[in-house]
């Protein structure tokens, strides 16, 4: 199984979980976080989200928070799957899984992927609620913002 | 020459397309494919100051060179996760 992937199906967190303990015999830690659709948002009540993405781009964006991570935290691991098209309420849209020595940096890591997610990685949510829709726009995505980076490692390491 | 342009998001219903191929001047750069777009589509320039883009499925800046063949994706603010 591919640790980072964008992809139509529905999401596995204990497959992702087992291929990424697979190679684990050196660590105590594994690390998940899963993001679910909800049903309500800025007042609301959303039906369902359609994601987009610009794959080849979001692929080498979730690559890149894979080696940011590992530079900060060398005996950490990361794998992520995004799932894009259309995601019903309750069900999962991404899957972050961390594994290292120490709980420490199995969590910072995990908290640290999923928080660049948010800043750099090229998906866009279509929130279909009662009454209407509307694209969901948070950041202007550059992943050359030192200072975006490093209040993701702020929040990771709070 | 010939460049892909690939538009996501509110771009892509704006624009009305997710993707165009459009003839620009040679030497041409990121700027200059965004300057004929909303010569052509005056809505999307909106996004003139929170966009990012791509050239070839890397992010770029603006003034990146565009060569023949290109795809140059413009993308509004992200939103995933």
């Amino acid at each position: 199984m591919a640790l980072v992937a964008v992809t139509r199906d529905p999401l596995d967190l204990q497959a992702l979980t087992a291929a990424i303990a697979k190679e684990a015999s050196g660590d105590g830690a594994v690390a998940g976080f899963t993001g679910l659709v909800r049903d309500h948002n800025q007042g609301r009540r959303v039906r369902f989200l359609e994601y987009e993405a610009y794959e080849p781009l979001a692929v080498r964006a979730l690559e890149l928070i894979v080696t940011e991570a590992r530079e900060m935290w060398p005996d950490a691991r990361l794998a992520m799957h995004h799932r894009i098209g259309r995601i019903e309420i309750g069900e999962a849209s991404i899957i972050i899984v961390a594994a290292s020595a120490h709980r420490a940096h199995a969590f910072a890591a995990c908290r640290y992927a999923i928080e660049r997610v948010k800043q750099i990685v090229p998906i866009w949510k279509h929130e279909h609620f009662e009454g209407g829709e509307v694209w969901l726009e948070g950041a202007v995505a550059d992943p050359d913002d030192e200072k975006a980076r490093l209040a993701a490692y702020r929040i990771a390491c709070a | 020459m010939r460049v892909t342009v690939r538009l996501f998001a509110r771009l892509r219903d704006l624009a009305g397309a997710g993707e165009l191929v459009r003839e620009v001047e040679a030497p041409a750069t990121v700027q200059t494919v965004w300057k004929a777009l909303t010569a052509e589509m005056p809505s999307l320039v909106q996004y003139e100051s929170t966009m990012s883009v791509a050239v070839n499925a890397e992010y770029a800046k603006m003034a990146a060179a565009v060569r023949d063949g290109d795809e140059v994706a413009f993308l509004p603010p992200v939103s995933g996760g």
